[in-house]
């Protein structure tokens, strides 16, 4: 028995479940045997779980209950998400082979609809990064071109649903980890509105802005996922109790009416023209479509990543100072004292990379750059966050690229941490705001894809889910398929 | 003092563990004395991807706190992280609450020795978690108990009011009283309950600027801070006048010389990279919060005292020894308004009870006694049921919990009030003792005790003595 | 307002306080980077935000507390067992100095 994602959305596995075409055994086993056939190619999976796969899969026949659409679906988690039991590592060293001892929120409730945890997927080290090149363990590679990176910092979650391993995974986005590789992969990726998802049990970057989200190859099934794991947690106290409304309600194809605004600033100095030029022949599909699309201005966005890599790496550095060899994870060999243990567990187990976000959040919290610096960074948010208010007071959603360029080459970029930084200039704005945001694909440069960035109000999924559904149902660009799809 | 020119300025930061059931940001128990990280979850081990959620009853035993220190209770709690790594504070922050202390501005008036009262001017207090315990190992390691860690905390600072080591002292004393009249903690020492940081400096009288600080943390005995104090004005007062500079640096108290070491010299202000905690909501304390809050606020010991006196007519000394503990005044109050005499139970708890609680080294709730049956026995003597002498058997048992009406019964521990039963024993006894009939008419006052005795006898210690003794000689006056 | 950069002692007191160390030739490239991205930082100070109130959450919750009730979730054995050293139902660290830490 074989499965292939492409050819299948939610549904109508669903269905060939409901409908005993396949039961969710051979379904599991199908799943392990299409990432078996092409991780070595994409590098995806930190950690599979075949064997308690299988042995929840079992379970599930059984029973022979498919009350819920995801009943028995397989899917993958970033490997930053608290599974109990399972090496959960953030893709860092410190981590290594560490057993958490609960699980996340957003897990309990995928268990709780029956589907299967098939493994944890590669990532950036503790979500810091853009390309998946800073996880300790594997690169990723993108599932169109395995020479170029799959975007990050959820790049294994990405990599794992565009390349047809998996139906659906989650990410987590703290200034566009979600919505980035959704582009760089032509899927389907949303940053739900903060407090939409609970936060328990995600390890943390930066608590302010962190939210878990939905990779899927199509809007509708992404809606059916952010059905299931939004709501609110008591257990995260910045969890929002408003009702979670059926996301798949608005998805008519109907976007009549609907007001779009794209921001100038988001076209702005580099921004790949090619990639602008696709962006733009999207929006102008949807407004064939009959949306109402005119051009607005977020003045401060140029700001935005200044604030954002102070706010986040401020919340950051203090997120990670948990991380000190004592109760879990890796200990240094050979310390003597306690600040031996500190000191050489914290440097031996983290990356370039983390370690350079800790060193600017642990500067930008201290005694003579707190004000400058960190209160700055927050009045800037508020600045920002204004300038999104301005806008939705007259329109619906926000509409422009996701990211400035389209997927680029392996080790590129890696060395050059302030390109790295202002690549994220299109996604950031969005977490500083906790607005919710989707990546769909928007079409291809030089045969990779480019992301269309929809932005909604807080706790409007609903409507930004719409104006996505009804530009992929006209655009179908879902139906290509990589190469890697033949290795079904 | 004897420091010579040299005014003292003393600061104290006091920190008390609130006796919540539950911790701070988990759900884990507050309770001394356990297993070591039996009270520990996930939350308090610092785990990655778990999240605080803060605890009610600790931010009402904070307020409950600031209304008896009489401060501003904040409308608007933002909390805070305090950055330092350490092995008992396992996510290397405190939470805790700088920038919107739950309170400001309070003061405590201070009882001097000399009767004085001063008034301490109470800067803020902070609601902040608790660490664990490092135990120091003689093998080269130290060892982690998490169970005290998360427990929830309300940090006092004063206002730089206190002028010597005795005013540190009587505040001290005072504000643990306060607090335990605020019902949020026993602020037992020897647990750690209560623990004072100190900071004092000393400058020429007249001058403007305060001096240089020396701090002291951690100290859990009242007794001590006024010691370390006592040697710190005196050293610092020795190295200004030799010419020398006080230099910013934290020491340490060592009780068997009575006397301070360096433990480190402060470089510059330590940097805690304070900032607001974002993985909890803010909190909103609007009016109505604060008067329920108020309304559960156990009355002060100062009021109590001020209530027996006046209303009670409580011997002022008295009225202090029943408010030494809110257990003890708590109890008084109930027995009181259960119906017992005011002095009569006053007199049963300072003297019997307070006896009993130290004889078998026990806290007056750890006892069996409740103020019914406390009131129940003190009702009984003041209707003459039972004498004082019979009450003495009548208190052991209700120090074991027996109930006082029922164990006199049982044990016929009745005095006999009734003329008619009296009068047929007099006669009786009458009839039995001509002698002691003519010693009475000669004068001889001893005999009518040896009839009492007899009648005692006869009525097995069951007469009431004051009915009996009317009757006797009126019945002797008739014969 | 003036343009904050690093330099290397800096950089190196930044590393003590995150407990982190670098070599020399480390710290060189960190101090290179660190400066690079304060530039970027920098540029905030172009804008006036005098009468700007700061954002440090977007959360809408108000008094998420949760009622005093004690609730053991009994992990104890499960947290100890992912210590690396650990001895007598407590966490084994190396022995902490007079002073050191706080």
């Amino acid at each position: 028995m074989t499965i292939n994602f492409f050819d299948n959305d939610l549904n109508s596995l669903h269905d060939k479940l409901v409908n005993k075409e396949i039961t969710v055994t051979e379904l599991t086993q199908a799943t392990l045997d299409n990432i078996e056939k092409t991780d070595d190619q994409l590098n995806a999976f930190i950690t599979t779980n075949a064997q308690e796969a299988m042995k929840k899969a079992s379970e599930i026949d059984e029973k022979g209950e498919f009350t819920h659409v995801l009943s028995g679906l397989p899917v993958a988690l970033k490997d930053n998400l608290s599974t109990k039991g399972i090496p959960t590592t953030g893709a860092s060293h410190i981590l290594e082979g560490f057993k958490p001892v609960y699980d996340a929120t957003v897990v309990d409730k995928l268990q709780n609809a029956g589907a299967i945890s098939v493994g944890k997927a590669n990532m950036d080290e503790f979500a810091m990064g853009g390309s998946t090149e800073t996880s300790y363990y594997k690169q990723t590679t993108n599932a169109w071109d395995h020479t170029k990176v799959p975007g990050g910092s959820s790049g294994g979650s990405a990599a794992a649903v565009a390349g047809g391993l998996v139906p659906f995974a989650l990410g987590s986005d703290t200034g566009g980890s979600i919505r980035q590789p959704a582009a760089f992969n032509g899927i389907v990726g949303l940053k739900p509105t903060y407090g939409r998802v609970s936060r328990w049990g995600l390890f943390a970057m930066a608590s302010s802005l962190d939210q878990i989200g939905p990779f899927t190859r199509t809007v509708k099934d992404n809606a059916l996922v952010l059905n299931t794991i939004a709501g609110f947690d008591a257990k995260d106290s910045t969890s929002s109790n408003r009702d979670v409304p059926d996301f798949t309600s608005k998805l008519s194809g109907d976007v009549k009416g609907l007001k779009i605004a794209v921001p100038k600033e988001y076209f702005g100095e580099g921004i790949d023209p090619k990639v602008a030029a696709t962006v733009k022949a999207a929006i102008a599909q949807l407004e064939a479509l009959g949306a109402i699309v005119d051009e607005v201005t977020l003045p401060h966005t140029k700001y935005g990543v200044a604030a954002y890599y102070i706010i986040m790496s401020s919340e950051a550095s203090s997120n990670l100072q948990r991380y000190d060899g004592v109760r879990y994870g890796f200990r240094a060999d050979n310390v003597k004292t306690l600040e031996d243990l500190y000191v050489k567990t914290r440097s031996e187990g983290f990356g370039d990379e983390v370690k350079r976000r800790i060193m600017l959040g642990t500067f930008s919290l201290s005694a003579g750059a707190y004000d400058a610096f960190f209160k700055k960074a927050a009045k800037i948010r508020t600045l920002l966050i204004e300038d999104f208010n301005k806008v939705f007071e007259d329109y619906d959603v926000i509409v422009g690229p996701t990211a400035p360029t389209v997927a680029y080459g392996l080790g590129e970029e890696i060395d050059d941490p302030t390109a790295m930084y202002l690549a994220d200039v299109l996604t950031i704005p969005v977490n500083l705001a906790g607005l919710p945001g989707l990546s769909v694909n928007a079409g291809f440069v030089d045969g990779l894809p480019v992301g269309l960035q929809i932005i909604g109000k807080p706790f409007d999924e609903q409507t930004v889910y719409q104006t996505g559904f009804a530009y992929e149902q006209a655009s179908r660009l879902f139906e290509k398929k990589p190469d890697i799809a033949k290795a079904y | 003092m004897g420091t010579g020119n040299f005014e003292t300025t003393i600061g104290l930061e006091v920190h008390v563990e609130m006796q919540t059931n539950s911790k701070l940001l988990s759900p884990s128990p507050v309770h001394y004395g356990d297993e070591p990280n039996e009270n520990t979850n996930v939350i308090d081990f610092g785990y990655p991807g778990v999240l605080p959620v803060a605890n009610k009853g600790a931010l009402e035993y904070g307020m409950r706190v600031a209304l008896a220190l009489n401060a501003t209770v904040s409308p608007f709690i933002r909390w805070d992280r305090k950055n330092y790594f350490y092995p008992d504070n396992p996510k290397s922050y405190q939470t805790t609450q700088s920038q919107t202390p739950i309170g400001t501005n309070g003061h405590l008036d201070v009882t001097l020795t000399d009767g004085t009262i001063k008034r301490v001017r109470i800067k803020e207090m902070h609601v902040e978690e608790d660490a664990g315990k490092n135990t120091h190992g003689d093998d080269g390691y130290s060892y982690v108990d998490l169970n005290r860690q998360g427990t929830p905390l309300i940090e006092i600072v004063s206002e730089p009011d206190i002028a010597s080591p005795d005013e540190a002292y009587a505040y001290l004393e005072q504000l643990r009283q306060a607090i335990l009249f605020t019902g949020v903690s026993e602020a037992k020492m020897q647990e750690g309950q209560m623990r004072a940081d100190v900071n004092i400096s000393i400058r020429p009288y007249g001058s403007n600027e305060y001096g240089t600080k020396v701090e002291m943390k951690n100290i859990n005995s009242f007794t001590y801070v006024r010691n370390a104090l006592i040697f710190e004005e005196q050293r610092q007062a020795e190295v200004l006048r030799s010419g020398g500079v006080i230099q910013q640096e934290t020491r340490r108290y060592n009780e068997p010389t009575k006397s301070t070491m360096l433990m480190r010299v402060k470089e510059g202000a330590d940097d805690y990279r304070y900032f607001p905690e974002p993985d909890l909501a803010p909190v909103v304390i609007d009016q109505q919060w604060i008067s329920e809050v108020a309304a559960e606020l156990p009355k002060s010991a100062s009021q109590r005292q001020k209530d027996y006196v006046d209303t009670l007519g409580i011997a002022p000394y008295d009225a202090e020894v029943l408010t030494q503990t809110l257990a003890m005044a708590d109890f008084y109050d109930a027995t009181v308004a259960d119906g017992a005499d005011a002095k009569r139970a006053a007199n049963y708890l300072i003297g019997d009870v307070n006896a009993y609680m130290n004889k078998h080294q026990v806290e007056l709730q750890e006892t069996k006694l409740t103020p019914e049956h406390l009131s129940g026995m003190i009702k009984l003597i003041e209707s003459g049921t039972i004498s004082t002498k019979q009450a003495k058997q009548v208190f052991e048992a209700i120090m074991t919990g027996e109930e006082p009406e029922a164990f006199a019964k049982k044990n016929g521990l009745v005095q006999i009030s009734d003329p008619t039963v009296l009068l047929g024993w007099i006669t009786e006894v009458l009839d039995n003792n001509p002698q002691s009939i003519e010693d009475f008419k000669g004068g001889k006052d001893r005999a009518t005790g040896y009839l009492i005795g007899q009648l005692m006898k006869m009525s097995k210690g069951q007469a009431n003595p004051g009915v009996m003794n009317k009757l006797l000689l009126e019945e002797l006056a008739k014969r | 307002m003036s343009e904050t950069t690093i330099s290397k002692e800096e950089v190196a007191h930044v590393a003590s306080l995150a407990k982190l160390a670098f070599n020399d030739a480390e710290l060189e490239q960190f101090t290179t980077q660190l400066s690079d991205i304060l530039n970027i930082f920098n540029t905030l100070s172009e804008v006036d935000t005098d009468n700007v109130e700061p954002t440090y959450s977007v959360t809408e919750n108000i008094n998420h507390l949760r009622d005093d009730i004690a609730d053991n979730w009994h992990q104890k054995e499960a947290l100890l067992s992912n210590a690396s050293s650990s001895a007598a139902d407590l966490i084994k660290v190396p022995a902490i100095l007079d002073g050191e830490g706080k």
